[in-house]
């Protein structure tokens, strides 16, 4: 197999663009790939402040390495979740990372934090699916992070795979606010929210774990202990198998949904955002969702002492 | 060929020069799922693997949200 752009001895193969690479051309071309995503979807310029939700992986890596390569200011942003020996790793992973490089990285322990609460904890109180309770909790402490970091933007390493996976979890269940919501850019809805990207939404995880590998980045290979038998990686397993018999199938559900169906769906908006009574950000009611969740988990946690 | 299956961690064999395609067919694995790797380098689907080489299969998978 011979790559694509230089015709030398290619070492990645792409099936999706039909396409194979060698290992320059290929670090090259998904940084070109990167870069015109940010520029397409007008996600930022060079001139704003970017901040990265790194969690250890191949896909937050991958997208810091390119930004911090591509001459963006960025800083990394790792929260941790409290989830064992797979928390460790990754903190250890990222630290190693962003101290290669040079590079800022914020951290944020869930369980040092006013609620004092980690992933497994909440999720065990309130018997939510520990992927549930681990979104809310990301995003609060993602958008508080940003706001309060003065940052203009917030990215995170959503792929391709994500996206579609996210895009026919929403198109099974007709979900219209969610399907209305999901754009590689998302424009803040309130002044205490910044813009939010996704600017690997274009590439596949796998070649995002090819680019981290080539590059050199040691990321987290483990499956977070939680996420066995969740529902997307249901979804993405069935559109693995409709990708290997018709390459290039997620990238044109996805791409082909943002341009011709998603602004259909997009008049379907929460409307105005009041702030959370408790914490003071965004909230469709009195309380943010996360706010809720920690209510619940307090509520619980007494009824038990209660019963003990 | 000894295979080693990550995240997992899962030792295998099979035996043979085979191509990296047929290595993956053999064991079940979706085409663009996983890296395959020798000597810390990636293959391509049409590589020849010897039956005294080792292979790591990387599984690309990540996510859990609902």
């Amino acid at each position: 197999m011979k790559c694509r752009r230089c015709t030398s001895k290619a070492t990645v193969q792409v099936r999706s663009h039909n396409a194979a690479y060698c290992k320059p051309c290929f670090v090259f071309v998904f940084q070109r790939g990167v870069e015109r995503s940010i520029e397409r979807e007008r996600m930022f310029t060079r001139d704003e402040r970017v901040l990265v939700a790194v969690s250890g992986g191949k896909d937050s890596l991958a997208l810091w390495d390119v930004l911090a390569e591509l001459g963006y200011a960025t800083e990394g942003l790792y929260l941790g979740l409290g989830i064992g020996d797979y928390s460790g790793a990754s903190h250890e992973k990222t630290e190693a990372f962003a101290r290669a490089r040079g590079l800022p990285l914020r951290v944020v322990r869930l369980e040092e934090e006013d609620a004092g609460l980690g992933v497994p904890e909440v999720a065990s109180f309130t018997r939510r699916q520990p992927c549930a309770a681990c979104g809310t909790m990301k995003r609060h402490y993602f958008d508080r992070a940003a706001s309060d970091g003065g940052f203009a933007v917030l990215a995170t390493g959503h792929n391709l795979d994500d996206e579609a996976a996210r895009l026919l979890g929403n198109v099974l269940h007709w979900q219209l606010p969610y399907l209305a919501k999901q754009q590689p850019v998302l424009t803040p809805t309130h002044a205490r929210f910044v813009r939010k990207v996704r600017p690997l939404y274009r590439t596949s995880e796998f070649e995002s774990a090819t680019y981290a590998f080539l590059r050199g980045i040691d990321y987290v290979v483990a499956e977070c202990p939680n996420a066995h038998g969740a529902t997307q990686l249901v979804y993405k397993s069935m559109l693995d198998r409709l990708e290997a018999v018709m390459p290039g199938t997620k990238l044109t559900f996805v791409t082909e949904f943002l341009k011709r169906a998603q602004p259909l769906f997009a008049t379907q908006s929460d409307g105005a955002l009041g702030e959370c009574a408790r914490c003071g950000m965004p909230a469709a009611g009195e309380i943010c969702g996360f706010c809720r969740l920690v209510s619940e988990v307090d509520r619980r946690r007494a009824q038990a002492v209660a019963h003990s | 060929m000894q295979i080693r299956l990550e995240p997992q961690g899962k030792q295998l064999a099979l035996s043979g020069r085979r191509r990296v395609g047929d290595v993956l067919t053999a064991l079940g694995i979706v085409a663009g799922t996983v890296l395959v790797i020798r000597d810390d380098e990636l293959l391509t689907d049409d590589e020849l693997v010897e039956d005294h080489e080792t292979l790591e299969v990387r599984a690309v998978v990540s996510g859990g949200s609902r």
